[in-house]
């Protein structure tokens, strides 16, 4: 590649993404096993299919890549990234079916290295293209529902249901949905508990400079326990609340299940809400305060009128962090009967089967994804001052 | 009437304001001068209690501000603080209109203010009621500033260093709206600048501070012909006293019947203007006009008579 000639011209990253795509092409694309256990054969993306079937999608990946090294036009890199997903999914759906064909009824077909290596190299091409455009947060959300709409449709389809995945998917429908279910409430469920211990706390922290002196560094000890350990901390401590505060069981208080998980998850989320909310408050110019003051705004005047709405986004951006860390977090509750996803990843753990660990992996790394792409369009949205503050 | 009584601010033991006592009239502009560090901030935050004093008190039309509690003391006290402190994330209009806005003047009400005040400090309303103090030149940050001081028309207003980051042509003009605002709605002002020029531009008292301390308390003439320290006579500046004890003059005071050459002088020019242009152009005399027709003459001798008389009177 001649990129010394024409370097203004080419986007850096954009070969990067075009040297690494190129490697991942020639990487295997898909594997057929013969059952869920053993280990599959690989098989390139020529291969997956007739050359007439392959020949397009492996055309929108070579496209695509060469878009995307075109640094003077964003949109066009855009353009390339979504070409380049195209492709990959249009060899999934080609590839899989013809794979099954006469392979036995226990064969299973799964994306390999090269699947997963050209979709994060398309993945980082358009958030870098993104990152170009600097879209507005109403344009963000659009593409965010778009992408997600795309998605969806394609699942819907059920033109990539004979995925080993989906298959794995299609045998727990019941308990898959029961798990987002369980995700999302420990998840949104101890943000929010944190939100309404942790608001006002960093509200009276903010305001008394001693409890703020006792309480931050409590909640940042809380927060450096490994969480493996935090969540078995919580057994035996719940456990024995369990036992002995009567009508403590009845709701669902003991050692094991939802009750631990979810208050490990609480304990993690206090220190970003609180310290945040401290943060945030203290972010407002000291002369806007003392102005506030002298104009004779009360204490919480001052604080609804002019340090909230200044703090809001470096408050909602603790909320974010707490949010991805705890979509991601609460994979562990999996381990100590919490439900949740993690619940899929510790039972493929135990089966060596790896379409059952990436059917609990693959959604929350889905839903980390949304739940941060969401919240920084928020935290654009709430950013009400101009970006020069002088 | 507002009675400043043998008011203390300590920090850490030492006194950044020492026992200052001082009485101000009603309807009259005091400005505070001093060195940097002298204590004049303080000194203003103790009037709206923004700092409590050590010990002393200050006392409104005969009543204590101890008595009041301080956010409702300081919603009838205008307060310009040091260096804008404008809202950020509010526009021009409600950074203006913040007061009223605690008061609870009606919405219509609030916007006829905005514009009046945006008006008076020459920014279009149209162009600048809905940016953001952001988009707004240091100047214009400190106008509006200014403007959100004076927007419920208080009958006391606090103002520091108010005019500190204009350039010199809109710092003059501000100064002259300043004093007609203030003579059109008779309120009192305590403005604190460093500058002596502005102090006896606008001052119908001068308070000279130094180290804590309240060194001289009068007008601008006796703090210029009888400086009480020779503290206040390095603030005034020695080489320029006539040219500062001219400047409070008007030409009306010495115009006589006769002609001269050149350009004519307004009647409201100080005879500071008046000697200015006698120099710059040679002339003995300069003509002096009002609203356009001459009246009159003031001449070179009748300056330097003039400024003997006050020097040593
Ligand atoms: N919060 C505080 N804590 C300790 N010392 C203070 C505090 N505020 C002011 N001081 C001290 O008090 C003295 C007077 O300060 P002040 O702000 O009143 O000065 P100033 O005359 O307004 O000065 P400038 O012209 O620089 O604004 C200074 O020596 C200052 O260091
Ligand atoms: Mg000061």
């Amino acid at each position: 590649m001649n990129a010394k000639g024409s370097a203004g011209a080419l986007s850096a990253p954009g070969i990067l993404f075009a040297v690494l795509g190129l490697a991942a092409m020639l990487a295997p694309f898909m594997t057929l096993a013969a059952n869920r256990i053993v280990a599959g054969d690989a098989i390139v993306a020529w291969r997956l299919a007739e050359p007439g079937v392959t020949l397009p999608g492996l055309l929108s990946l070579a496209a695509g890549l060469a878009l995307g090294l075109l640094a003077a036009w964003p949109r066009i890199r855009m353009a390339g990234a979504a070409l380049g997903l195209a492709g990959l999914f249009w060899l999934l759906m080609a590839g899989t079916p013809n794979l099954l064909a006469g392979a036995g009824e226990y064969a299973r077909v799964s994306p390999a290295a090269g699947f997963w290596c050209l979709l994060a190299v398309f993945i980082l091409l358009m958030s870098d293209a993104l990152g170009n455009l600097a879209p507005g947060p109403l344009a963000r959300a659009a593409l965010l529902i778009a992408a997600l709409a795309a998605l969806t449709l394609v699942l819907w389809s059920g033109a990539l249901s004979d995925l080993s995945i989906m298959q794995e998917y299609a045998g727990r429908k019941p308990a898959f949905i029961d798990a987002f279910v369980r995700h999302l409430g420990l998840a949104f469920g101890s943000l929010a508990i944190a939100g309404v211990i942790g608001f006002p706390l960093g509200i009276l922290c903010h305001s008394r400079a001693q409890l703020r002196g006792a309480i931050l560094p409590v909640l940042s000890f809380l927060q450096t326990i490994p969480s493996l350990a935090m969540f078995g901390l919580m057994i035996p401590i719940l456990g024995w609340v369990g036992e002995t505060v009567p009508g403590a069981q009845s709701i669902g208080i003991a050692g094991i299940g939802f009750a631990p998980a979810f208050l490990a998850l609480v304990f993690y989320s206090l220190l970003p809400v609180v310290g945040n909310t401290v943060a945030g408050l203290s972010a407002a110019p000291p002369a806007a305060i003392e102005a506030a003051r002298g104009m004779g705004m009360t204490q919480r005047q001052r604080l609804l009128r002019v340090e909230l709405p200044l703090g809001l986004p470096v408050i909602l951006t603790g909320v974010r962090i707490v949010l991805v860390q705890n979509i991601g977090l609460a994979v562990i509750a999996g381990l100590i009967g919490g439900g949740g996803f993690g619940t899929f990843v510790f039972q493929g753990l135990n089966q060596t089967a790896t379409d059952l660990i990436l059917l609990g992996a693959l959604p929350t790394v889905m839903l980390a994804l949304v739940a941060a792409i969401a919240m920084d369009i928020l935290v654009d949205l709430v950013r009400t001052t101009p970006e020069a503050t002088a | 009437m507002i009675e400043i009584d043998k008011i203390t601010r300590l920090y850490n033991g030492v006194p950044a304001v020492d026992a200052v006592t001082m009485t101000i009239e009603t309807g009259t502009v005091t400005v505070i001068v001093g060195t940097s560090g002298s204590g004049k901030t303080t000194l203003l935050r103790m009037i709206n209690r923004l700092e409590e004093p050590s010990s002393g008190e200050v006392r409104i039309n005969g009543e204590s501000t101890l008595t009041i509690k301080p956010h409702i003391l300081r919603r009838r006290i205008g307060y310009a603080i040091q260096g804008h402190g404008l809202f950020p994330h509010h526009t021009v209009a409600r950074n203006i209109g913040a007061v009223p806005e605690l008061l609870n003047w009606s919405a219509d009400k609030i916007s006829a203010r905005v514009d009046e005040l945006l008006t008076l400090f020459s920014m279009e309303p149209e162009t600048f009621r809905n940016r953001y103090p952001g988009e707004l030149s240091g100047g214009q940050q400190q106008r509006v500033g200014v403007a959100r001081a004076l927007a419920s028309r208080p009958d006391l207003l606090l103002m520091d260093e108010p005019f500190g980051a204009l350039d010199p042509v809109i710092r003059t003009r501000a100064q002259d709206d300043l004093r007609r605002i203030q003579k059109q709605l008779g309120s009192t002002i305590i403005l604190v600048t460093h500058d002596m020029e502005e102090a006896i531009r606008l001052a119908d008292r001068v308070a000279v501070m130094d180290s804590g301390q309240l060194v001289q308390h009068g007008t601008p003439a006796e703090i210029i012909t009888r400086p009480a320290t020779e503290f206040v006579a390095d603030m005034v500046g020695r080489v320029e006293r006539p040219l500062r004890l001219l400047s409070l003059v008007p030409v009306s005071e010495l115009v006589e019947e006769g002609v001269a050459e050149g350009e004519a002088l307004p009647v409201e020019a100080s005879l500071r203007d008046a000697l200015s242009a006698c120099l710059w152009t040679g002339r003995a005399a300069v003509p002096v006009e009002q609203d356009g027709v001459l009246v009159g003459r003031v001449t070179f001798e009748a300056i330097r008579a003039r400024a003997r008389a006050r020097a040593h009177p």
